[in-house]
């Protein structure tokens, strides 16, 4: 009897199974082309993750609404301008060039010259210092004999 | 001093940035529907599937959409308000229940009161994505001619409803 349970106790992983794979299409080729598109783009709810990556519900329902975009033959970019018309920019990960991101794009760059300004103020103004302590012949030979005399000790 | 005085300036310029980011709310994106129209949609009624909604019968009315579930934490706190807003008759309020179960929904309503001129049903949040909703609740002030004024992320709160909203809404129902 006792053996009998044991059996049947090591018969029961084999009830167990995994879930299958939700998401995952019949598609393999559109599946890839819409975790290529959604990696560019933002979860709006869990805000670092792509919606590629996120398992926030609201990515899944996006995921699903950009794999029947694409089953009825919308190029990415009408799926990027679907998205940007319900979310805005924020879903795009590269902001697009606008008015208001002129400083995003190019205040780094603005960052440096000035950092290079500053630089090249800097060193001239040390070249000036340097330039100006030049020594008078006695000051020079004083040195000498100052230097002189510490090489004989 | 001029070499102390920079890093110094530098420093606070920072700090200030960082101390104004630290009271943003990430989840306050701006909604690219201000001033847009509301997207249309067809939906069946949560207490009545045999009717349906559209946004254009509110035309000619100041409303609020409110989007929200029956398993939504936050959507709680707001409800109070949405019902005084209903007993006060100050501006009718269409809900969309947002990826709920019919039952559920309904003995929510039951139980905590209908603030609610009607309610649609969205299983499948649908329309939620269409107003670029990124969770429940959040609210629309839709005007007269059907165009979104404002949305509201997140729970309604006595504050930004005497701050904004019913101020907006008394100046959209003058026009």
């Amino acid at each position: 009897m006792k053996k009998l349970l044991i059996l049947l106790l090591c018969l029961l992983p084999t009830f167990a199974f995994a879930g299958e794979a939700k998401e995952l299409t019949s598609d393999p080729v559109l599946e890839k082309r819409m975790v290529g598109l959604a990696e560019n783009l933002r979860c709006l709810v869990c805000q670092n993750e792509s919606l590629a990556s996120s398992h926030a519900e609201l990515a899944e329902d996006l995921r699903r609404e950009v794999r029947e975009l694409m089953k009825q033959g919308k190029s990415d970019q009408e799926i990027i301008d679907y998205l940007v018309a319900r979310y805005g920019d924020f879903v795009l990960y590269k902001p697009p060039m606008k008015s208001y991101t002129v400083l995003l794009w190019f205040g780094p760059f603005a960052l440096l010259l000035m950092g290079l300004g500053v630089l090249v103020f800097q060193l001239h103004k040390r070249r000036q210092i340097v330039q100006e302590s030049v020594l008078t012949p006695e000051a020079q030979k004083r040195a000498a004999t100052l230097l002189n005399e510490e090489e004989n000790k | 001093m001029m070499r102390f005085i920079l890093p110094l300036v530098i420093f606070l310029v920072l700090a200030g940035f960082l101390y104004k980011g630290l009271g943003l709310n990430p989840r306050e994106v701006p909604s690219p529907f201000i001033d847009k129209p509301a997207p249309i949609f067809n939906l069946v009624e949560l207490q009545d599937p045999s009717k349906s909604f559209t946004p254009a019968d509110m035309k000619g009315k100041v409303w609020l959409f409110n989007l929200w579930a029956s398993w939504c934490v936050s959507c709680r706190e707001e409800h109070p308000l949405l019902l005084d807003l209903m007993q006060q008759n100050i501006v009718p309020i269409v809900g969309l229940d947002y990826k709920d179960k019919r039952e559920a929904a309904e003995a929510w309503l039951n139980k905590a009161g209908n603030p609610y001129l009607l309610n649609v049903f969205d299983v499948e949040g649908r329309i939620g994505i269409d107003y670029g909703v990124t969770g429940v609740p959040e609210t629309f002030v839709i005007d007269k001619q059907g165009i979104i004024r404002y949305k509201q992320i997140g729970p309604v709160t006595s504050e930004n409803l005497r701050e904004k909203i019913l101020p907006l809404v008394a100046e959209l129902q003058r026009k």
